[in-house]
Protein backbone atom coordinates (compact mmCIF):
# COMPACT_ATOMS: atom_id res chain seq x y z
CA UNK A 1 0.00 0.00 0.00
CA UNK A 2 1.08 3.57 -0.52
CA UNK A 3 0.70 6.02 2.32
CA UNK A 4 0.74 9.74 2.92
CA UNK A 5 1.27 11.79 6.00
CA UNK A 6 0.71 15.50 6.29
CA UNK A 7 0.67 17.90 9.16
CA UNK A 8 -0.66 21.39 9.40
CA UNK A 9 -1.02 23.93 12.10
CA UNK A 10 -2.87 27.17 12.43
CA UNK A 11 -6.37 28.45 12.66
CA UNK A 12 -5.94 31.50 10.44
CA UNK A 13 -7.79 31.86 7.21
CA UNK A 14 -11.17 31.04 5.89
CA UNK A 15 -12.77 29.19 3.04
CA UNK A 16 -15.99 29.54 1.12
CA UNK A 17 -18.89 27.28 2.00
CA UNK A 18 -18.70 25.76 -1.46
CA UNK A 19 -15.42 24.03 -0.64
CA UNK A 20 -17.20 21.57 1.61
CA UNK A 21 -16.57 18.03 0.42
CA UNK A 22 -19.46 16.27 -1.25
CA UNK A 23 -20.24 13.97 1.66
CA UNK A 24 -23.86 13.15 2.17
CA UNK A 25 -26.11 11.77 4.82
CA UNK A 26 -24.06 11.21 7.95
CA UNK A 27 -25.68 8.67 10.22
CA UNK A 28 -24.71 7.71 13.71
CA UNK A 29 -24.46 3.96 13.76
CA UNK A 30 -23.44 4.20 17.41
CA UNK A 31 -22.55 6.67 20.13
CA UNK A 32 -21.20 6.29 23.63
CA UNK A 33 -19.55 8.24 26.44
CA UNK A 34 -16.79 6.38 28.28
CA UNK A 35 -16.07 6.46 32.04
CA UNK A 36 -13.15 8.84 31.42
CA UNK A 37 -15.45 11.26 29.58
CA UNK A 38 -14.61 10.55 25.95
CA UNK A 39 -17.29 10.64 23.28
CA UNK A 40 -17.13 7.72 20.87
CA UNK A 41 -19.15 7.95 17.66
CA UNK A 42 -19.60 5.94 14.53
CA UNK A 43 -21.23 7.56 11.54
CA UNK A 44 -22.17 6.18 8.17
CA UNK A 45 -21.74 8.42 5.15
CA UNK A 46 -22.83 7.93 1.57
CA UNK A 47 -20.90 9.31 -1.34
CA UNK A 48 -22.59 9.32 -4.70
CA UNK A 49 -19.69 10.35 -6.95
CA UNK A 50 -19.45 8.14 -10.01
CA UNK A 51 -16.48 5.89 -10.47
CA UNK A 52 -13.63 7.10 -12.71
CA UNK A 53 -14.23 6.01 -16.31
CA UNK A 54 -11.14 3.82 -16.47
CA UNK A 55 -12.35 1.88 -13.43
CA UNK A 56 -15.77 1.15 -14.92
CA UNK A 57 -14.35 -1.50 -17.22
CA UNK A 58 -13.24 -3.53 -14.20
CA UNK A 59 -16.46 -3.11 -12.25
CA UNK A 60 -19.27 -2.65 -14.75
CA UNK A 61 -21.78 -4.01 -12.22
CA UNK A 62 -20.66 -1.53 -9.56
CA UNK A 63 -20.92 1.63 -11.59
CA UNK A 64 -24.24 2.76 -10.16
CA UNK A 65 -23.43 1.85 -6.57
CA UNK A 66 -22.88 4.46 -3.90
CA UNK A 67 -19.75 4.36 -1.79
CA UNK A 68 -20.41 3.75 1.89
CA UNK A 69 -17.98 5.22 4.36
CA UNK A 70 -17.63 4.76 8.10
CA UNK A 71 -16.24 7.50 10.29
CA UNK A 72 -15.26 6.52 13.84
CA UNK A 73 -14.26 9.29 16.18
CA UNK A 74 -13.11 9.93 19.72
CA UNK A 75 -13.58 13.37 21.24
CA UNK A 76 -11.53 13.78 24.41
CA UNK A 77 -12.30 17.17 25.98
CA UNK A 78 -10.06 16.53 29.00
CA UNK A 79 -6.94 16.13 26.86
CA UNK A 80 -8.36 18.47 24.20
CA UNK A 81 -7.92 16.01 21.34
CA UNK A 82 -10.11 14.56 18.63
CA UNK A 83 -9.19 11.49 16.62
CA UNK A 84 -11.02 10.21 13.56
CA UNK A 85 -10.63 7.04 11.52
CA UNK A 86 -12.48 6.96 8.20
CA UNK A 87 -12.61 4.31 5.51
CA UNK A 88 -14.80 2.98 2.71
CA UNK A 89 -16.62 -0.27 3.42
CA UNK A 90 -17.68 -1.26 -0.08
CA UNK A 91 -15.89 -1.30 -3.46
CA UNK A 92 -13.07 -2.65 -1.28
CA UNK A 93 -11.49 -4.85 -3.96
CA UNK A 94 -11.06 -1.87 -6.26
CA UNK A 95 -9.66 0.42 -3.58
CA UNK A 96 -9.67 1.00 0.16
CA UNK A 97 -8.71 4.41 1.48
CA UNK A 98 -8.22 4.69 5.22
CA UNK A 99 -7.57 7.99 6.91
CA UNK A 100 -6.62 8.78 10.48
CA UNK A 101 -6.60 12.33 11.81
CA UNK A 102 -5.46 13.49 15.22
CA UNK A 103 -6.45 17.03 16.17
CA UNK A 104 -4.77 18.60 19.18
CA UNK A 105 -3.58 21.86 20.67
CA UNK A 106 -0.23 22.95 19.23
CA UNK A 107 2.29 22.59 22.08
CA UNK A 108 4.08 25.83 21.20
CA UNK A 109 1.04 28.02 20.65
CA UNK A 110 -2.17 27.09 22.40
CA UNK A 111 -4.16 29.29 20.00
CA UNK A 112 -3.32 26.90 17.20
CA UNK A 113 -4.94 23.63 16.32
CA UNK A 114 -2.66 20.98 14.93
CA UNK A 115 -3.73 18.11 12.70
CA UNK A 116 -1.79 14.96 11.97
CA UNK A 117 -3.36 13.34 8.93
CA UNK A 118 -2.35 9.88 7.73
CA UNK A 119 -3.81 7.88 4.88
CA UNK A 120 -3.42 4.38 3.53
CA UNK A 121 -4.48 3.53 0.00
CA UNK A 122 -4.63 -0.09 -1.07
CA UNK A 123 -5.99 -2.07 -3.97
CA UNK A 124 -6.12 -5.77 -4.65
CA UNK A 125 -7.04 -5.34 -8.28
CA UNK A 126 -4.85 -7.80 -10.14
CA UNK A 127 -2.35 -6.23 -12.50
CA UNK A 128 -3.19 -2.61 -11.88
CA UNK A 129 -3.14 -2.32 -8.08
CA UNK A 130 -0.09 -0.05 -8.16
CA UNK A 131 -1.71 2.34 -10.64
CA UNK A 132 -4.95 2.35 -8.70
CA UNK A 133 -3.05 3.13 -5.50
CA UNK A 134 -1.18 6.00 -7.18
CA UNK A 135 -4.46 7.36 -8.47
CA UNK A 136 -6.06 7.05 -5.04
CA UNK A 137 -3.17 8.79 -3.35
CA UNK A 138 -3.17 11.69 -5.81
CA UNK A 139 -6.93 12.05 -5.48
CA UNK A 140 -6.60 11.97 -1.71
CA UNK A 141 -4.01 14.74 -1.74
CA UNK A 142 -6.21 16.92 -3.90
CA UNK A 143 -9.21 16.35 -1.65
CA UNK A 144 -7.20 17.14 1.47
CA UNK A 145 -6.80 20.75 0.38
CA UNK A 146 -10.57 21.00 0.18
CA UNK A 147 -11.16 19.50 3.61
CA UNK A 148 -8.43 21.70 5.08
CA UNK A 149 -10.14 24.78 3.73
CA UNK A 150 -13.44 23.66 5.21
CA UNK A 151 -11.78 23.01 8.55
CA UNK A 152 -10.08 26.42 8.59
CA UNK A 153 -13.34 28.08 7.66
CA UNK A 154 -15.10 26.56 10.65
CA UNK A 155 -12.26 27.43 13.03
CA UNK A 156 -12.05 31.01 11.76
CA UNK A 157 -15.80 31.38 12.13
CA UNK A 158 -15.69 30.06 15.70
CA UNK A 159 -12.95 32.50 16.59
CA UNK A 160 -14.66 35.39 14.85
CA UNK A 161 -11.78 36.07 12.50
CA UNK A 162 -11.97 38.06 9.29
CA UNK A 163 -11.21 36.14 6.10
CA UNK A 164 -7.54 36.21 5.27
CA UNK A 165 -7.06 36.88 1.57
CA UNK A 166 -3.53 35.51 1.40
CA UNK A 167 -4.54 32.18 2.88
CA UNK A 168 -7.46 31.76 0.54
CA UNK A 169 -5.13 32.37 -2.39
CA UNK A 170 -2.55 29.97 -1.05
CA UNK A 171 -5.23 27.32 -0.67
CA UNK A 172 -6.36 27.96 -4.26
CA UNK A 173 -2.86 27.49 -5.56
CA UNK A 174 -2.47 24.27 -3.62
CA UNK A 175 -5.75 22.99 -5.04
CA UNK A 176 -4.60 23.70 -8.58
CA UNK A 177 -1.34 21.87 -7.99
CA UNK A 178 -3.08 18.89 -6.49
CA UNK A 179 -5.51 18.80 -9.42
CA UNK A 180 -2.59 18.59 -11.81
CA UNK A 181 -1.11 15.71 -9.84
CA UNK A 182 -4.43 13.89 -9.82
CA UNK A 183 -4.80 14.44 -13.55
CA UNK A 184 -1.35 13.04 -14.23
CA UNK A 185 -2.13 9.99 -12.11
CA UNK A 186 -5.43 9.48 -13.94
CA UNK A 187 -3.60 9.48 -17.24
CA UNK A 188 -1.11 6.99 -15.88
CA UNK A 189 -3.88 4.76 -14.58
CA UNK A 190 -5.71 4.94 -17.90
CA UNK A 191 -2.59 4.00 -19.73
CA UNK A 192 -1.88 1.06 -17.43
CA UNK A 193 -5.50 -0.06 -17.54
CA UNK A 194 -5.53 -0.13 -21.33
CA UNK A 195 -2.21 -1.97 -21.34
CA UNK A 196 -3.62 -4.52 -18.93
CA UNK A 197 -6.69 -4.95 -21.14
CA UNK A 198 -4.52 -5.51 -24.21
CA UNK A 199 -2.48 -8.09 -22.37
CA UNK A 200 -5.60 -9.93 -21.33
CA UNK A 201 -6.78 -10.09 -24.93
CA UNK A 202 -3.50 -11.49 -26.08
CA UNK A 203 -3.74 -14.35 -23.63
CA UNK A 204 -7.31 -15.27 -24.44
CA UNK B 1 -28.52 16.59 5.37
CA UNK B 2 -30.84 13.69 4.71
CA UNK B 3 -30.71 10.30 6.32
CA UNK B 4 -29.64 7.11 4.57
CA UNK B 5 -33.22 5.96 5.01
CA UNK B 6 -35.60 8.60 3.65
CA UNK B 7 -38.02 7.78 6.45
CA UNK B 8 -35.39 8.59 9.09
CA UNK B 9 -34.68 12.17 8.05
CA UNK B 10 -37.10 13.76 10.49
CA UNK B 11 -35.85 11.56 13.36
CA UNK B 12 -32.31 12.53 12.43
CA UNK B 13 -33.14 16.23 12.52
CA UNK B 14 -34.69 15.93 15.98
CA UNK B 15 -31.78 13.91 17.30
CA UNK B 16 -29.10 16.18 15.77
CA UNK B 17 -30.70 19.20 17.38
CA UNK B 18 -30.71 17.52 20.77
CA UNK B 19 -27.19 16.17 20.39
CA UNK B 20 -25.61 19.44 19.25
CA UNK B 21 -27.08 21.23 22.23
CA UNK B 22 -25.92 18.56 24.69
CA UNK B 23 -22.47 18.41 23.06
CA UNK B 24 -21.81 22.16 23.25
CA UNK B 25 -23.52 22.96 26.52
CA UNK B 26 -22.81 19.87 28.61
CA UNK B 27 -20.26 17.44 27.23
CA UNK B 28 -17.56 19.94 26.21
CA UNK B 29 -17.90 21.67 29.58
CA UNK B 30 -17.09 18.42 31.32
CA UNK B 31 -20.56 17.74 32.66
CA UNK B 32 -21.36 14.09 32.86
CA UNK B 33 -24.42 12.17 33.90
CA UNK B 34 -27.76 12.18 32.18
CA UNK B 35 -28.48 11.23 28.62
CA UNK B 36 -31.12 13.70 27.46
CA UNK B 37 -31.03 12.50 23.84
CA UNK B 38 -31.07 8.76 24.56
CA UNK B 39 -34.68 8.19 23.59
CA UNK B 40 -34.40 10.21 20.40
CA UNK B 41 -31.22 8.37 19.51
CA UNK B 42 -32.79 4.94 20.00
CA UNK B 43 -35.71 5.75 17.75
CA UNK B 44 -33.43 7.21 15.12
CA UNK B 45 -30.96 4.30 15.33
CA UNK B 46 -33.70 1.69 14.88
CA UNK B 47 -34.86 3.48 11.75
CA UNK B 48 -31.31 3.69 10.38
CA UNK B 49 -30.58 0.04 11.16
CA UNK B 50 -33.63 -0.95 9.16
CA UNK B 51 -32.43 1.12 6.19
CA UNK B 52 -28.93 -0.38 6.47
CA UNK B 53 -30.43 -3.85 6.31
CA UNK B 54 -32.66 -3.01 3.36
CA UNK B 55 -29.78 -1.50 1.40
CA UNK B 56 -27.46 -4.32 2.36
CA UNK B 57 -24.73 -1.99 3.64
CA UNK B 58 -21.88 -4.12 5.04
CA UNK B 59 -21.29 -2.57 8.46
CA UNK B 60 -21.30 -5.81 10.46
CA UNK B 61 -18.26 -6.78 12.53
CA UNK B 62 -16.11 -3.75 11.74
CA UNK B 63 -13.89 -2.87 14.66
CA UNK B 64 -13.96 0.59 16.20
CA UNK B 65 -11.20 2.90 14.87
CA UNK B 66 -9.97 0.04 12.67
CA UNK B 67 -8.48 -1.39 15.88
CA UNK B 68 -7.64 -4.71 14.26
CA UNK B 69 -5.16 -3.02 11.97
CA UNK B 70 -1.63 -2.51 13.21
CA UNK B 71 -0.66 0.70 11.49
CA UNK B 72 2.98 1.39 10.83
CA UNK B 73 4.57 4.65 9.76
CA UNK B 74 5.64 3.29 6.40
CA UNK B 75 3.38 0.56 5.15
CA UNK B 76 4.52 0.55 1.53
Amino acid sequence: AVSAGSGLAGTQGTAPRSSRPSWQRPQPAGRDVTADHKLLSRRLLTKTNRMPRWAERFFPANVAHSVYILEDSIVDPKNRTMTTFTWNINHARLMVVEERCVYRVNPENSNWTEVKREAWVSSSLFGVSRAVQEFGLARFKSNVTKSTKGFEYVLAKMQGEAPSKTLVETAKEATEKAKETALAATEKAKDLASKAATKKKQYV
Amino acid sequence: MNSVGEACTELKREYDQCFNRWFAEKFLKGESGGDPCGQLFKRYQLCVQKAIKEKDIPIEGLEFMGASKAKTENSS
